[in-house]
C-alpha cells in the first residue's frame, strides 16, 4: 500500500495515499473538529469547523483537502479558534438544547465540538436567540424527526441517495430557511422513505431519534433472519429481552447497513404469540409437542406420498443452507420439482 | 456569401440609412426607456407622422446612458446634423414631430446635445455635456446608436472583426494580447482573463466549456442588461474568441429571467450569427465550431458564483462548493470550463477588434480599460456610465451624476452591491480601480454605484444588505446560514431601538468569523455593508443604540412627528389625509399629533403646505 | 393537464440539466408548479421527487400555488430602497390588501418583490407583468393599476 508523510501541528504522521487531511489527522489519532463529515459518504465541506492552516495555501477544509506528502498542516491558530467559535456558537444557539432528554446525549458530535472548543454561557447571551420552534415530524413508525435539533449537515440526504438510492429527501427551501424535506415538505411516511434507518444510524445529533430506545447490557453478533442476504447484526439484550439491532460494520454481506426489518423488525423476538415449540393438532386443538414427536408424524405422513401429489414451500427465514437441503429433499427423495418459497416481497 | 462580402454589404447599408432622404428617428426603447414611456412615444411619433403623411424612418436603439433623461431621441437630418434629446414624453410627440423631426425648432428644454461632426447653432455637442464629457465609451460605443435586432449595424461597426482575426492569430497569440491588454475579469473580483483563459487551456479534459455569466443579480447594478439589450453581439463576439481559444465547442449564457428583453435580443443575435456562418460547425471555414445555448436563471443570487452558477446549468440546486478544484479545472459536468462575465466578454472582442496597446491607453497600471457602472441613487443624473479606471469618484459625482438630488448634502457612494461598501466623502478625492476600493474596504464589483444624501440612515443601509445577503444566502454553510442571519436579527434590533451596549463590537466579531469562515464569496463578503458603514458612519450606530435616535431621521421607531404649534395654520390637509387619525384640530386652531395612534408614514409632513411647513419629522421617539 | 405536461416534455431530452428549464415552462403554462406536474417531471428525468421539489423551492421564480391574472413585482434593489421602495411597498400592499407573495381573494394580482428590476436610473420601479412603472412616489403607487 502506496504511503506518505505529512507534518500535522508539528507531528510527523504517515498516511495512505488518496486520503484527505481530516482522515490523516483523525487516523493519526489528532482531533480537528467536524460534523459534516461522515467516512461513508463524499464530503461536502459545509460545516466550516474542520478547517485548517495549510503552509503555502492558508485556510482549507480538511476534508475536502486530498492530503499530500510533505504538506505542513496546522490545525489550531488563533484565526482558526475564531472561525470555529463563531460557526459552532451559531450553531449551539439554533439547536434545542434539550440535552438530558434526548437519544444521542453523551454521543452527540455537537457536544463533542462545544467541549473540544469551550463554549461560553455568557458569549451566547450576547447573541439574539432565535424564536423559532419547528413540529416534531413523527408520522415514521420507528423513528422521529426533530429539526429543531438539525444542523444540516446533510449527512442523512447524502446517506438516502448514495447508500440506500431511495432519495426520499432532499435539502428543500433556501437560506435559513433551508431545512431537510421530502417532496413537498411532507411528513416521512408520505414519501418513498422506506424506513431503513441508514440515515438514523449517521446522524451526528439527535434530529433522528429512534422511538424507543433502550441501551443494551450486553451484544450478540448474529446473522439477520429475515432472508437469505445473511446481513451481520449484533442484537442488543437486556435480561433475556432483546432490545435493539444493529448492523456489523465487519459483515461481508452488509457493510454494516441494514434494511427496515433488520433494524427495526426483531420485535418479534420477544413477541408473547410467537412459535417457541411445535404444534399438532389433536381433535381440531393444537397441542404442544417435542420435536421428536412432531419430526416422527411429519415422517410417517410423508411415506404416503410420493412426486406431484407432493409440494414444498419453505421460507425466506431460512438460511440457503437450509434452503438447499430442502429442495434436495423435494426432488431426491420425494420426486418433485413443485417446490416455491415466500421471498417474493 | 463570405464574411468579408458580408461585411462590406452591412457597410454600404449603415452609410445609405446615414444618408438617407428623409429624417431618421432613433428611439431608445431598451427597458430603461420603455418604463420611461418609450413605446407609447413610438406608437404616438408614428401616429403623428401618419397624419401629416411625413416621412421619416425610424430606428429602434438601445440605451445611451442618460436613464435620467428618458426617453432619449435622436434625429438625425438629411442635411447631416444630429441632435439628440432628452424627456421626450408621449404627450409632447405632436410638438416633437413638428419642431424636431419635419421642422428646425428644437425647444431647449428638450435638448441635451448634438452628435457627430456637423455642428448644430446653439445646441452643445452631446459628449462634451458635464454627464458625458469624463465618460470614455468604448464597450458602450454602440449602445444607443445602432439597432441591436440588426447584425448588420454591428457588423458596419468592425463587428466580427475581432473574431476574424483571432481565428487566424491562433489561441497564443490571442493569450498574448488579452495578456498585453491588462483585462482583469469585470465580474467582481478582477482577477486576469488571460490566465483564466491559460488555466484552462492547460486543464486536461475532452470538453471543454466557456460560460457567460449575465445573472447579474447585484441591487443597484444593470449594466450588463443595457449592454445585452443595445448591442448583444459584442459580447456574443467576446464568447466566440474566447470558445476558440480554450478550445471549447459549446457555450452557455446563463442570463436572469428578470431580463426578457435582454433575453429576446440573444435569441435573436443568434439566428442571424447562424445565418453568417458565425455559429455552428466550421465557422467561417476554419474548422472550428461552436454551439451556445441559454440558460435563464430562476432567481437565486448566489447563481452568480461560479461554482453555484454550474450547479444550476447542470439542474440542481445554486449551491456552492469548495474551492479547489477551480472550475478552469474541474467546471460543467466536471470538465475544464471558463465563466466571464458579460462586460469581460465585451472587452475581449474590443481587445481583439482594437489591439492591446489600443486597450491599454485608457485606465490606470493595475487597472487598465475603461469600466461601466450604474450610477444609481440620489444624484441628479442617474445612468449607465463608462469610465476609464483611475477616475476620481467626485468626478463621477458631481461630474458625470451632476450632484446631489436636491442639492442636499452627500453622505456616501456604495460600490460593489451587497458585497461592496459605503464610502464617506473623504473617499470622494480617491481614484476608482481595484486596489483604491480595496484599499477602503469596499470592491469595484460588478459595477453598481448607488450615492446616497443625508437623508440616508447608514444602519438602515447595512440592514437593508444584511436583509438581502440573509434571504440570498443558499443556507449550506454555517457561517453564512446562520451568521447572516445573526447580524441580520443584531440590525434589526439596532434599528428598532433595541440595540444593546456592546452590539457593534458583536457585530464586527460575527463579521470576521462569517467572512474568514463562509464556503463562498457570497458569505465571505457579506459583512461588507456592515464593516464600511461601522467603520465610517460609527455615530450613526452608536445614536441609534444610546440615544435611541436616527439621526437620518429614517428608522421609524427612532423619529417622531410633530407639529409646530408657531407655524400651524389649522389647514387641516395633514388631519384629512392622515391614514391612522392620529391628528385632532379644529379648523384654524393648532393641530395636534396622537403619538400613540401615529404609524410615522410621514403623509402629514409631505401634505403640509411648504408656505407653512408645520410638520417636523424629529430624531428621537416621542415622550409619552 | 397530463397532455399539457406532456407536450412541454417532449421538447426536452431526460438528463437532469433539463429540470430548471422544464419547471420554467410548467410554470409559464400553469402559472405555478401543480404537484401530479412535479411528480411526472421526477418520473422523466428519473431523479427522486424529493430533487425536484428541492431544486422548484430554492429558486424564489418558483410558485406552489396559482398565480393571480397579473403579477405585481415591487422592486427592493438598492437605488430603490435609498429612494423610497420600503413606503411604495406599504401603499401597493395596502391598496391591493395583500402581503408580499399573496394573492388578493379575486385572483387578480399577486403582490411579490424582487432583488432588482434593474432599472436603478429610474428608482423606485413596480413591474407589473411585463411593464415597468418608474419614478413612483407613495401618491402615484397605485396608479400602476389603472388601465
Amino acid at each position: 500500500m502506496d504511503r506518505m508523510t505529512l507534518s500535522i501541528d508539528g507531528q510527523i504522521v504517515a498516511a495512505e495515499k488518496g486520503v484527505t487531511v481530516l482522515e490523516a489527522a483523525l487516523e493519526n489519532g489528532i482531533y480537528v473538529p467536524n460534523l459534516c463529515y461522515h467516512s461513508d459518504l463524499k464530503p461536502v465541506g459545509v460545516c466550516r469547523l474542520c478547517i485548517v492552516e495549510i503552509k503555502g495555501r492558508g485556510l482549507a477544509p480538511a476534508c475536502m483537502t486530498p492530503a499530500e506528502e510533505g504538506m505542513v498542516v496546522k490545525t489550531e491558530t488563533s484565526d482558526i479558534r475564531n472561525i470555529r467559535r463563531t460557526a459552532a456558537e451559531l450553531l449551539i444557539l439554533n439547536h434545542h438544547a434539550d440535552c438530558l432528554s434526548c437519544t444521542k446525549n453523551t454521543k452527540c458530535r455537537l457536544q463533542e465540538v462545544a467541549n473540544y472548543l469551550g463554549i461560553d454561557e455568557k458569549r451566547l447571551k450576547r447573541l439574539r436567540t432565535p424564536q423559532r420552534n419547528l413540529a416534531i415530524d413523527s408520522s415514521n413508525p420507528f423513528f422521529d424527526r426533530d429539526m429543531n435539533r438539525c444542523i444540516l449537515c446533510g449527512i442523512c440526504i447524502r446517506t438516502c441517495d448514495n447508500i440506500n438510492g431511495a432519495g426520499a429527501i432532499d435539502f428543500v427551501f433556501r437560506g435559513y430557511n433551508t431545512t431537510v424535506g421530502t417532496f413537498q415538505d411532507k411528513p416521512l411516511l408520505e414519501s418513498n422513505c422506506e424506513s431503513c434507518g441508514e440515515c438514523l444510524v449517521r446522524c451526528p445529533v439527535g434530529a433522528l431519534s429512534p422511538k424507543t430506545s433502550q441501551v443494551p447490557a450486553r451484544e450478540v453478533k448474529t446473522v439477520c433472519p429475515y432472508c437469505g442476504c445473511g446481513c451481520s447484526i449484533y442484537l442488543g439484550v437486556r435480561g433475556d429481552k432483546v432490545v435493539s439491532s444493529r448492523g456489523d460494520a465487519e459483515g461481508p454481506a452488509n457493510h454494516g447497513r441494514l434494511c427496515v426489518k433488520g433494524r427495526f423488525g426483531i420485535e418479534f423476538v420477544n413477541h408473547a404469540e410467537r412459535l417457541t415449540s411445535p404444534l399438532i393438532r389433536k381433535d381440531g386443538q393444537f397441542v404442544k409437542a417435542s420435536w421428536d414427536e412432531a419430526l416422527n408424524l411429519v415422517a410417517t405422513k410423508l411415506a404416503g406420498y410420493k412426486g406431484d401429489q407432493f409440494a414444498a414451500v419453505s421460507s425466506a427465514k431460512c438460511t440457503n443452507e437450509d434452503n438447499y437441503v430442502f429442495q434436495k429433499f423435494a426432488r431426491a427423495l420425494m420426486g418433485t420439482n413443485n417446490i416455491d418459497h415466500c421471498a417474493r416481497l | 456569401m463570405s464574411f468579408e462580402a458580408a461585411r462590406q454589404q452591412a457597410t454600404k447599408e449603415w452609410k445609405e440609412l446615414q444618408s438617407g432622404a428623409v429624417p431618421l428617428v432613433y428611439i431608445g426603447t431598451a427597458t430603461c426607456g420603455r418604463s420611461a414611456g418609450a413605446l407609447r412615444l413610438l406608437d404616438a411619433v408614428r401616429a403623428e407622422l401618419d397624419k401629416r403623411k411625413a416621412a421619416a424612418q425610424i430606428v429602434e436603439v438601445g440605451c445611451l446612458g442618460m436613464c435620467y433623461a428618458e426617453p432619449l431621441v435622436t434625429v438625425r437630418k438629411p442635411n447631416g446634423t444630429a441632435v439628440c434629446y432628452g424627456n421626450v414624453t408621449k404627450d409632447r410627440a405632436a410638438e416633437f414631430v413638428e419642431n424636431c423631426i419635419v421642422g428646425d425648432k428644437p425647444p431647449a428644454d428638450l435638448v441635451l446635445g448634438s452628435i457627430g461632426e456637423k455642428s448644430v447653432p446653439g445646441v452643445p455637442d452631446l459628449f462634451s455635456i458635464p454627464a458625458l464629457r469624463p465618460q470614455v465609451r468604448r464597450i458602450l460605443r454602440n449602445c444607443g446608436s445602432i439597432d441591436a435586432t440588426n447584425m448588420n449595424h454591428y457588423l458596419a461597426h468592425g463587428g466580427y472583426t475581432g473574431f476574424a482575426r483571432a481565428l487566424q492569430a491562433g489561441r497564443e497569440k490571442v493569450i498574448a494580447e488579452l495578456r498585453d491588454s491588462g483585462l482583469r475579469g469585470r465580474g467582481g473580483a478582477g482577477f486576469p482573463t488571460w490566465r483564466k483563459w491559460q488555466f484552462c487551456i492547460d486543464a486536461k479534459g475532452d470538453r471543454k466549456y466557456i460560460i457567460c455569466n449575465a445573472d447579474e443579480g447585484d441591487p443597484g447594478a444593470f449594466m450588463n442588461r443595457s449592454l445585452l439589450e443595445g448591442d448583444p453581439h459584442v459580447v456574443l463576439e467576446g464568447l466566440l474568441i474566447a470558445g476558440f481559444t480554450i478550445g471549447a465547442s459549446e457555450g452557455y449564457i446563463y442570463c436572469r429571467a428578470e431580463y426578457p428583453l435582454a433575453l429576446e435580443r440573444l435569441r435573436t443575435a443568434f439566428g442571424q450569427m447562424e445565418k453568417y456562418g458565425l455559429l455552428g460547425d466550421n465557422i467561417l471555414d476554419s474548422g472550428f465550431s461552436f454551439h451556445v445555448k441559454i440558460k435563464e436563471g430562476a432567481g437565486a443570487f448566489v447563481c452568480g458564483e461560479e461554482t453555484a452558477l454550474i450547479a444550476s446549468i447542470e439542474g440542481k440546486r445554486g449551491m456552492p462548493r469548495p474551492r479547489p478544484p477551480f472550475p478552469a479545472v474541474s467546471g460543467l459536468w466536471g470538465k475544464p470550463t471558463v465563466i466571464n462575465n458579460v462586460e469581460t466578454l465585451a472587452s475581449v472582442a474590443l481587445i481583439l477588434q482594437n489591439g492591446a496597446a489600443w486597450y491599454a491607453q485608457a485606465g490606470t497600471e493595475k487597472s487598465r480599460g475603461t469600466k461601466t457602472f450604474a450610477l444609481a441613487g440620489k444624484v441628479k443624473c442617474t445612468g449607465l456610465i463608462e469610465v476609464p479606471f483611475g477616475i476620481k469618484l467626485r468626478d463621477v459625482v458631481y461630474g458625470i451624476g451632476g450632484g446631489i438630488l436636491n442639492d442636499k448634502e452627500f453622505k456616501a457612494v456604495q460600490t460593489g452591491g451587497p458585497s461592496g461598501g459605503c464610502l464617506p466623502a473623504a473617499w470622494l478625492e480617491s481614484p476608482v480601480d481595484y486596489e483604491s476600493l480595496a484599499a477602503a474596504g469596499s470592491i469595484v464589483g460588478s459595477g453598481g454605484m448607488v450615492v446616497m444624501d443625508e437623508d440616508n440612515c447608514m444602519v438602515d443601509v447595512a440592514r437593508y444588505f444584511l436583509d438581502f445577503t440573509q434571504k440570498e444566502s443558499c443556507g449550506e454553510c454555517v457561517p453564512c446560514r446562520l451568521g447572516t442571519k445573526q447580524m441580520l436579527d443584531i440590525l434589526k434590533d439596532i434599528t428598532a431601538g433595541k440595540g444593546r451596549p456592546g452590539d457593534i463590537e458583536l457585530l464586527l466579531e460575527l463579521a470576521e468569523g462569517i467572512k474568514r469562515g463562509s464556503l463562498c464569496g457570497l458569505g465571505q463578503t457579506a459583512p461588507n455593508p456592515v464593516l464600511t458603514t461601522v467603520k465610517y458612519f460609527r455615530s450613526e450606530y452608536e445614536a441609534h443604540i444610546h440615544e435611541k435616535k436616527c439621526p437620518a431621521r429614517v428608522c421609524k421607531p427612532l423619529i417622531h412627528y410633530r407639529i409646530l404649534t408657531d407655524k400651524c395654520k389649522g389647514c387641516g390637509l395633514c388631519l384629512k389625509n392622515c391614514p391612522a387619525t392620529a391628528i385632532t384640530g379644529e379648523n384654524k386652531k393648532i393641530h395636534v399629533v396622537d403619538q400613540s395612534k401615529c404609524v410615522k408614514c410621514g403623509v402629514c409632513l409631505e401634505k403640509c403646505p411648504r408656505k407653512f411647513s408645520a410638520v417636523e419629522c424629529v430624531p428621537g421617539a416621542a415622550l409619552q | 393537464m397530463q397532455d399539457r405536461v406532456s407536450a412541454i416534455l417532449s421538447r426536452f431530452k431526460s438528463e437532469e440539466s433539463s429540470l430548471i428549464p422544464i419547471l420554467q415552462e410548467v410554470q409559464a403554462e400553469f402559472s405555478y408548479l401543480p404537484v401530479d406536474a412535479m411528480r411526472r417531471i421526477a418520473r422523466f428525468l428519473r431523479v427522486p421527487e424529493s430533487r425536484v421539489f428541492g431544486v422548484a423551492s430554492f429558486y424564489a421564480q418558483f410558485r406552489f400555488t396559482p398565480m393571480g391574472k397579473n403579477r405585481v413585482m415591487a422592486c427592493r434593489g438598492t437605488a430603490c430602497h435609498v429612494r423610497g421602495a420600503p413606503r411604495i411597498l406599504e401603499e401597493i400592499s395596502k391598496f391591493l390588501g395583500v402581503q408580499e407573495g399573496e394573492t388578493t381573494p379575486d385572483m387578480k394580482y399577486t403582490l411579490e418583490t424582487v432583488a432588482c428590476i434593474g432599472c436603478c436610473a429610474l428608482a423606485p420601479c413596480v413591474m407589473v407583468n411585463k411593464e415597468v412603472h418608474a419614478k413612483l412616489t407613495p401618491a402615484t403607487a397605485k396608479e400602476v393599476f389603472a388601465e
